[in-house]
């Protein structure tokens, strides 16, 4: 299987890229790590006239932790992420997704923003971004914007990001010294996608909840917050009783399919179960921290 | 097309290619390394794994023009001098093939592994190969012949001590 032909533009400046996506829209696409787009082109789901590789680029494969928190360049590979010993320390939610996002080889290819263009709804990364509230910062020859992820996605495969931008770098905030947090992952095999995923990140603020995040993966037509469990969880003593109420609150946010991977109903409660499962690790990190 | 100048097993190949030629492609049916094996074509196998500037990437996800200036090495790169390389004996030993579609794949990951984890543990090594697929052996064989590899390639480095040696039992505990 081969793409439909394609020119191919691979600048080594940034201002290029954008000069040449401002030149073509909708025509270009933005070519990072390929894992997504290279298989859709070759099945010939897309078609571009123009492809502009990021891969040349200078400085846009950097992680670095400001006091802020982390900034994460489009070129970042999930590998790296996953070899992070900093994630494993200061960013345990995202330290738990790395590994389970793919297999190796893609893994050594793919990118974490890449992954929230591409805003698969049984994309990891995305809920992972969600329940850490981190931003997008999108460039394009206007100018730049920061979009909070929780503004980020309009539906499958589709975010607010135009023809025209480039993201390139997500923003972590840094969470606070008492916070702990995990992803889970349902998945048939290793290398495959979701069947559900749950990303859990709870502060802890004089023994009680601070802030709560808590996203889900596959469970909808794009990753979604599980906005009123994160309300019952604000404020709250933790522990067994509040994290059941968040569970029930977090499976009626889910509205997953039923297909090959299970019944919606089976994935509700695996829903269920992880949030629970999730929140109560997070809590044993956070009090560990 | 484009002009790229591609490294492949420590050669410059400098060719006019349509953008989007697969590095696969590239690789087999223009510079006739026909090692690299095409499985799946979807990005699930791994039986196209090749290295790209040390890392095992998957050949038929990505274009030939992305490998402008970078380098390669394919199944064809790991022996030198018609000396199998560790991995490849690894295999022969140990009987880790048998129709051999997936294994120049699983060779090439393999090699990766050993140069970041010279003495990795089963565990380690599934996982290091979980994007490479089998459909003949049930894996089993595949690790002994990687841990075949690893042990060789450290006896190589060390090759004699037997006095001094440790216990096996000590052995592992300090790793
Ligand atoms: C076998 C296989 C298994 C996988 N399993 C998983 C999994 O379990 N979980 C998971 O989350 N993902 C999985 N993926 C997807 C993988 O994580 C991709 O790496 C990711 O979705 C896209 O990142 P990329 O850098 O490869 O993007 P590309 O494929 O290069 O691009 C994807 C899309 O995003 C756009 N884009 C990319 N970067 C930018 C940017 N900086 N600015 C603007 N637009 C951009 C592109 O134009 C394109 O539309 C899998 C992929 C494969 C092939
Ligand atoms: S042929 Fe490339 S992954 Fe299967
Ligand atoms: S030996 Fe046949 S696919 Fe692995």
């Amino acid at each position: 299987m081969f793409p439909a032909a394609f020119d191919y533009r691979s600048p080594a400046a940034l201002e290029d890229v954008l000069d040449s996506l401002a030149a073509y829209g909708d025509e270009a696409k933005v070519l990072a790590g390929g894992m997504s787009l290279i298989p859709m082109m070759k099945l010939r789901f897309a078609s571009p006239e123009v492809l502009v590789d990021l891969g040349r680029v200078p400085g846009l494969d950097a992680v670095q932790e400001t006091p802020d928190g982390l900034r994460i360049g489009a070129l970042v590979r999930h590998a790296e992420l996953e070899a992070s010993e900093l994630l494993r320390q200061r960013y345990p939610v995202m330290a738990a997704a790395a590994p389970l996002i793919a297999d190796p080889l893609v893994r050594n290819r793919g990118t974490l923003v890449g992954s929230l263009a591409h805003a698969d709804p049984a994309g990891d990364w995305g809920s992972v971004m969600l329940a850490l509230n981190a931003e997008v910062v999108a460039r394009s020859t206007a100018g730049q914007r920061v979009i909070p992820v929780r503004e980020f996605f309009t539906g499958p495969f589709s975010t607010v990001l135009q023809p025209t931008e480039v993201a390139v770098e997500v923003r972590v905030p840094r969470p606070s010294s008492r916070s702990g947090g995990t992803y889970l992952k349902l998945e048939r095999k290793v290398g495959d996608f979701a069947t559900v995923g749950v990303a859990a990140h709870l502060e802890l603020d004089n023994e009680r909840i601070g802030r709560a995040g808590l996203a889900l993966t596959a469970v909808g037509g794009h990753n979604v917050v599980a906005a009123e469990a994160e309300e019952v969880l604000a404020g709250a003593e933790p522990g067994p009783e509040v994290f059941a109420e968040a569970a029930e609150a977090a499976a009626r946010a889910a509205d997953p399919p039923s297909d090959v991977r299970g019944s919606a109903d089976y994935k509700r409660q695996v829903v269920r179960t992880y949030v629970r499962r999730g929140l109560a690790r997070s809590l044993e990190l956070a009090q560990a921290a | 097309m484009a002009r790229i100048t591609v490294t492949v097993n420590g050669a410059d190949h400098t060719d006019e290619v349509e953008p989007r030629l697969l590095l696969a492609h590239y690789l087999r049916d223009k510079l006739r390394l026909t090692g690299t094996h095409i499985g799946c074509d979807t990005t699930n196998c791994g039986a196209c794994t090749v290295l790209c500037d040390g890392l095992p990437v998957k050949s038929c996800t990505m274009f030939a023009v992305q490998a402008d200036g970078r380098e390669i090495i394919t199944v064809e790169g790991l022996a030198t001098g018609g000396q199998l390389q560790p991995i490849q004996q690894g295999f022969k030993e140990e009987h880790g093939l048998q129709c051999g579609f997936c294994t120049p794949g699983m060779m090439v990951a393999a090699t990766a592994l050993l140069e970041r984890n010279p003495d990795p543990s089963e565990e380690e090594i599934r996982w290091a190969l979980s994007g490479n697929v089998c459909r003949c052996t049930g894996y089993v064989n595949i690790v002994k012949a990687v841990r075949w590899a690893a042990q060789a390639m450290q006896e190589q480095a060390a090759p004699e001590e037997p006095a001094t040696r440790q216990p096996a039992t000590e052995q592992a505990a300090t790793r």
